[in-house]
């Protein structure tokens, strides 16, 4: 749909037509009381010479330090080609696609997505996407209520290894429609469930398993989800989508697969861009596909038998279905979702094993460097991607602000989130860093450790 | 001109009752509902052994354009569905009165509220109609 402008004679002629003599008269419904003037504290405007400037000026600010930080958000190389085509204007400024005859380019590149996602992470059915991966947890968890019958409860278990971030997320979306979410038990050597104090006796309506784990652990993802279907409880898988080029998808989880799949598609060529806006994943079985949330595109036939694409099931959303709807979102992250697509497509199976392949020995290389240093040792025994917590004999946050004066962000201090875990640091090296880079992060940390004294948590 | 059995009784949701020999009582929707809903794509029913209660939640029907609620024109527990409708919602259209049938309960007793009469809910929706 192209840009139509209008000049002062159109903006005339319209008003004459409909007999009103200017654009104020046209919004005088408005009462009086809510007009405001210019507020008196605003300072004058600047020429765009002038904003320029200080735009750098405060960019200049953020400087450009080595980012070994993970917890959620991953900086990973995305190819100057997905923007370039992402931010054409076909893409760029197209339409909400309700009207299909008129979005069929928008409505065939949501498709793509959707397949590959389902491809990605090994189930049936995909939605258009949803905010990001926190929110898309919520919105499983609503899912998994809704759909699951023969769980008498809302009661959601998290594997320990599950974002609090999400959980935090998950609760304030969920709070006043009664769903709890309580933390399974750790075993504090791996970071992982605990199997032999699992309460037998539960019944959760959902048990969600995050893989790599918010600790950058491997979960025993067959045996949880199996504990899972045993209790009657729906399987809710949180997955990395570069992750899924190494790890077994979550539809192969077990012997009945994941149940609903969702996570953050930030990793897929999305800039990491001080946090938003990223896009959340969510498939699902086929059998569960009326109660999942969000946009779905279906290709069809139109009436001459040729194929076109078209939302579809849309009997679950909310301009049909009012406060019945399987949720509140009526849109999807369009513009994310395009570049995500364009990443995968470049990339291909082959690119995105490399990517994850690179990312997880790079991870492991500046683990072993690090842990060559007196006072740093892995904090949990097992495999990992890209990521992996270490203990620290000192409090992370200081090492971290020594670390960030030599332009490099250290990593993600785990002990407020994770308090009797004691001084760990999540770090992560994505494929974007070098050897040199690596190298550099370890000489700095061996500076910083031996320039102040141990003290024990 | 919707026809209506004379053997049933109706609600102001558009709902039929059927008493059956054994106690149980089979719900469907009538015809003017089937023809103000379109085709019907979808049909979300009740688990057998549920307990519904009077006005409440029985089934979801989907057609192209909307999705509505039927409700429990009575009180009780759900005894049969018919599962033929998983395949076949088209049923509903072409048979709303037999093969359409959407629920069976087992009445709980108590209050039945307001089942109408086939020439009470005629009148009914007729005044709807105007």
């Amino acid at each position: 749909m192209p840009f139509i402008p209008h000049t002062e004679d159109d903006t005339r002629e319209m008003l004459e037509a409909i007999g009103v003599a200017s654009l104020d008269e046209l919004f005088d419904e408005i009462p009086e009381a809510l007009k405001i003037d210019v507020p008196d504290d605003l300072p004058d405007a600047l020429s765009e010479m002038q904003i320029t400037r200080l735009m750098r000026e405060r960019a200049a600010m953020d400087g450009a330090p080595l980012c070994f930080i993970g917890a959620g958000a991953y900086e990973h190389h995305i190819p100057t080609a997905v923007w370039d085509i992402a931010t054409r204007g076909e893409f760029y400024s197209a339409y909400t696609p309700y009207q299909a005859e008129a979005s069929q380019g928008t409505l065939q590149t949501i498709y793509e997505y959707q397949t590959m996602i389902t491809e990605l992470t090994g189930l049936d059915v995909s939605n258009a996407s949803l905010y990001d991966g926190a929110s898309a947890l919520a919105e499983a968890a609503l899912m998994a209520v809704r759909s699951n019958r023969s769980a008498n409860s809302k009661q959601v278990l998290l594997a320990p290894g599950v974002s609090p971030m999400y959980c935090k997320v998950a609760t304030a979306i969920t709070g006043r429609q009664g769903l709890s979410f309580d933390y399974l038990p750790m075993n504090p050597q791996t970071g992982n469930v605990a199997f032999d104090e699992l309460d037998e006796d539960s019944s959760p309506v959902a048990v969600v398993i995050q893989q790599p784990s918010f600790l950058g652990t491997l979960e025993g993802v067959d045996r949880l989800t199996d504990w899972a279907r045993a209790h009657d409880a729906y399987v809710i898988a949180v997955v990395n989508p570069i992750s899924l080029a190494l790890l077994k998808a979550p539809g192969r989880w077990g012997a009945t697969g994941a149940d609903i799949v969702c996570g953050e598609g930030q990793p897929l060529g999305i800039p990491l861009s001080s946090g938003g806006p990223y896009f959340g994943f969510m498939t699902c079985k086929q059998k569960y596909v009326r109660q999942m949330p969000g946009r779905i595109v279906g290709r069809t036939t139109d009436l001459d038998g040729n194929s076109g694409f078209a939302l579809t099931l849309q009997a679950r959303e909310q301009h049909i279905r009012r406060s019945r709807a399987t949720s509140n979102i009526c849109t999807n992250q369009g513009l994310m979702v395009t570049a995500a697509t364009i990443y995968m497509s470049l990339l291909g199976y082959d690119g995105l094993a490399r990517v994850a392949r690179q990312s997880q020995r790079n991870t492991t290389r500046l683990a072993a460097g690090l842990c060559g240093l007196p006072g740093v040792e892995r904090a949990f025994e097992g495999p990992h991607f890209h990521e992996v917590g270490l203990r620290l004999d000192r409090p992370v946050g200081p090492v971290l602000v020594a670390l960030a004066e030599k332009n490099i962000l250290g990593g993600y201090d785990l002990s407020s989130d994770y308090p009797d875990l004691g001084n760990v640091v999540l770090v992560c090296a994505t494929e974007t860093k070098t050897d040199d880079d690596i190298d550099a992060y370890v000489d700095e940390m061996r500076q910083v450790i031996s320039s102040s004294a141990a003290q024990s948590a | 001109m919707s026809e209506l059995p004379g053997d049933l009784l109706y609600t102001k949701e558009h709902e039929w009752l059927r008493r059956e020999e054994d106690g149980s009582v089979t719900i469907g929707i009538t015809d003017h509902a089937q023809t103000a809903l379109g085709d019907l794509v979808y049909v979300e029913l009740p688990e057998v052994g549920r307990d519904l209660d009077n006005g409440g939640d029985m089934a979801v029907v989907e057609s192209v354009k909307a999705a509505s609620d039927v409700f429990a024109p009575i009180a009780g527990n759900v005894v049969a569905v018919n599962e033929d409708l998983s395949d076949d919602p088209e049923k509903i259209n072409s048979d709303p009165y037999g093969d359409g049938w959407i629920v069976r309960l087992k009445p709980a007793g108590g209050d039945d509220g307001e089942l109408m009469a086939p020439d009470a809910y005629q009148t009914f929706i007729d005044e709807l109609d105007d």
